[in-house]
């Protein structure tokens, strides 16, 4: 079978289109590439949706947690502390069972049950609580100036929100933040590890590594495949998160780094 | 346990409960947490040391060294811990295998690798066959200590790399001044002084160790996930005395509630630890200290 037809055969198999069968002894390749590959379509499906929602929620919540009112401060403080606090795999487990558990009192759940929905929500609710902590530590060291200038502008309100307070929160919280959203690509290996079933052997990138260590039992072609497929994901993340932090900087005067080049470093 | 265990069927209540809390499964579950304290105790000293080689390669002078700590720090941080973690789990047991292998049996001419199956000599299988159910049990913690070192060693690495950078440069050109050579510049001026500027990002590593600490349920070991598992699922009245539905959920919770309290209490040893190293130290926080005690 040339390569180009395994890659037709299974380069969508993780969300169900293509052949059925998984390969099942003499194992190429090109096989274990093309699916481990084609499981990177769930992390990037958990990290993208967990990390676009969890944004904004994010930001709601920093600004819970530095607010004046306790009915406020104490819940964002407790949601904050519960899933910093502790692991995400135990998480998975306890919210799986959960579901479960609801599923059976009540049918609306029985969705939630499933690693698209479920586990994704688990994700979600982990890195606001994550980026939270961030956005709130950048919140607290806003430059007084900035406020007081705004103040003396008479900007109140939304506006100073919007224009003053978030934009410097963004820029101050941006390389941790860069940082979270690659923690959490990879935290999204974790989820069909921790109770979340797969359905029709639909996984992830490390449950396809894992079944081809599994079968092959030779642990040194699948996990580098899937390390190669995971530095790809977080060079992309590294890239597009840098471009938005230019963006977000673009107003400071620039000093311009010279690094010495890549010659310079190696002969040093 | 108790006397009156031994007909759990005619139980109600707080007896039952004190019954069914003291079997011999889950005085096992309860062994468990020692496991999970242990690896702790014995993982973080050993990825300081491997962090500390690392950190000190990466700044060597010599190109190949400083490569190696480099790479090493980079390629753990790109890929997801639990990709290392499966990954190392079987790649060190081969390894380890192949290399008694190589010592023990120098005249088998069989390859090794035998399409799908890693075939050694039966003197070369690490534990031995022959040998009883804790050295295997053994093993198998050993290698995941040694995986989780690894591991964590490449994140120390980069923390005590950072640090070893923080040291402020005035502090060792004094000590060249004063002619200590590189070693003595190394061992006197700049390891004490480094730890201060180390402790935040370790004491986050030290976090990290403890939410990967569950993780041990994928590398075989029976943990508390493990457990919690076991006795959680639904148990008929046919194979057990304690018959009672999906218990899951509760047993997470506790292992969740176990996990917040052991993070809640490290934050505050870290807390102590962090004034203690910061006295007399030329930082902020220091500084406070100083004019506090005025």
């Amino acid at each position: 079978m040339s390569c180009l037809q395994t890659i037709q055969d299974y380069a969508l198999r993780s969300v169900g289109i293509g052949e059925r069968l998984l390969p099942r002894e003499d194992f190429t390749l090109c096989e274990q590439v093309t699916l481990i590959g084609s499981g990177m379509i769930w992390n990037i499906y958990f990290g993208l949706i967990a990390i676009t929602i969890g944004f904004f929620a994010a930001t709601g919540m920093a600004l819970a947690k530095s607010s004046q009112n306790p009915w406020l401060r104490k819940p964002a403080d407790f949601f904050i502390y519960f899933f910093r606090g502790s692991p995400l795999f135990i998480q998975f487990f306890f919210a799986y069972s959960v579901f479960v558990l609801l599923k059976q009192s009540m049918p609306i759940f029985a969705p939630f049950t499933s690693a698209g929905l479920g586990a994704t929500l688990v994700l979600l609710l982990n890195t606001t609580a994550y980026t939270a902590e961030i956005f709130y530590g950048a919140l607290q060291s806003i430059p007084k100036g900035d406020l007081e200038a705004a103040d003396a502008y008479g900007i109140t309100g939304r506006t100073r929100f919007t224009r003053i307070v978030w934009p410097s929160m963004l820029r101050l919280a941006w390389p941790a933040y860069t940082n979270e959203a690659i923690f959490l690509f990879h935290a999204t290996a974790l989820v069909f590890f921790s109770g979340f079933p797969v359905w029709q052997q639909r996984g992830d990138a490390l449950y396809y590594a894992s079944y081809f260590a599994d079968k092959t039992f030779n642990p040194f072609v699948p996990y580098p495949i899937l390390a190669g497929f995971f530095i790809l994901l977080t060079l992309v993340v590294i890239t597009l998160f840098g471009t938005i932090g230019k963006r977000l900087n673009r107003h400071l005067p620039q000093t311009v780094i010279r690094r010495p080049g890549f010659l310079r470093t190696l002969i040093r | 346990m108790f006397s009156y265990c031994s007909d759990p069927s005619t139980l109600d209540g707080l007896s039952w409960l004190s019954c069914y809390l003291t079997t011999g499964k889950h005085m096992s579950f309860y062994t468990s947490f020692l496991t999970v304290i242990t690896l702790l105790l014995v993982t973080a000293p050993v990825a300081l040391m491997f962090g500390f080689a690392g950190a000190s390669a990466a700044r060597s002078r010599f190109l190949p060294l400083s490569l190696l700590g480099k790479t090493y720090t980079a390629i753990v941080r790109g890929v997801p811990d639990i990709a290392f973690f499966m990954f190392f789990v079987i790649a060190l047991d081969q390894a380890f295998e192949y290399l008694r292998h190589k010592v023990k049996c120098p005249d088998w001419s069989d390859p090794i690798r035998q399409g799908s199956d890693f075939v050694v000599c039966t003197q070369a299988k690490l534990p031995l066959s022959t040998s009883p159910q804790w050295v295997h049990e053994t093993y198998g913690f050993s290698l995941a200590v040694l995986t989780y070192s690894i591991v964590f060693g490449a994140f120390a690495a980069n923390v005590l790399f950072g640090a070893m950078r923080a040291v402020p440069r005035a502090q060792l050109e004094t000590a060249e001044a004063y002619g200590m050579t590189q070693r003595q510049t190394f061992w006197r001026i700049l390891v004490p002084q480094m730890w201060v500027y180390a402790l935040p990002g370790l004491s986050n590593l030290w976090m990290i160790l403890v939410k990967a600490t569950p993780l041990l349920f994928l590398l075989g070991v029976e943990d508390i996930v493990y457990w919690a598992r076991e006795l959680g699922g639904t148990k008929t009245a046919r194979f057990s005395d304690y018959p009672h539905g999906n218990w899951h959920a509760i047993y997470f919770f506790g292992l969740l509630v176990f996990y917040l309290m052991l993070t809640s209490v490290s934050e505050r040893v870290f807390k102590r630890i962090s004034a203690r190293l910061s006295h007399g130290q030329a930082t902020a926080a220091g500084e406070a200290q100083r004019k506090a005690a005025q």
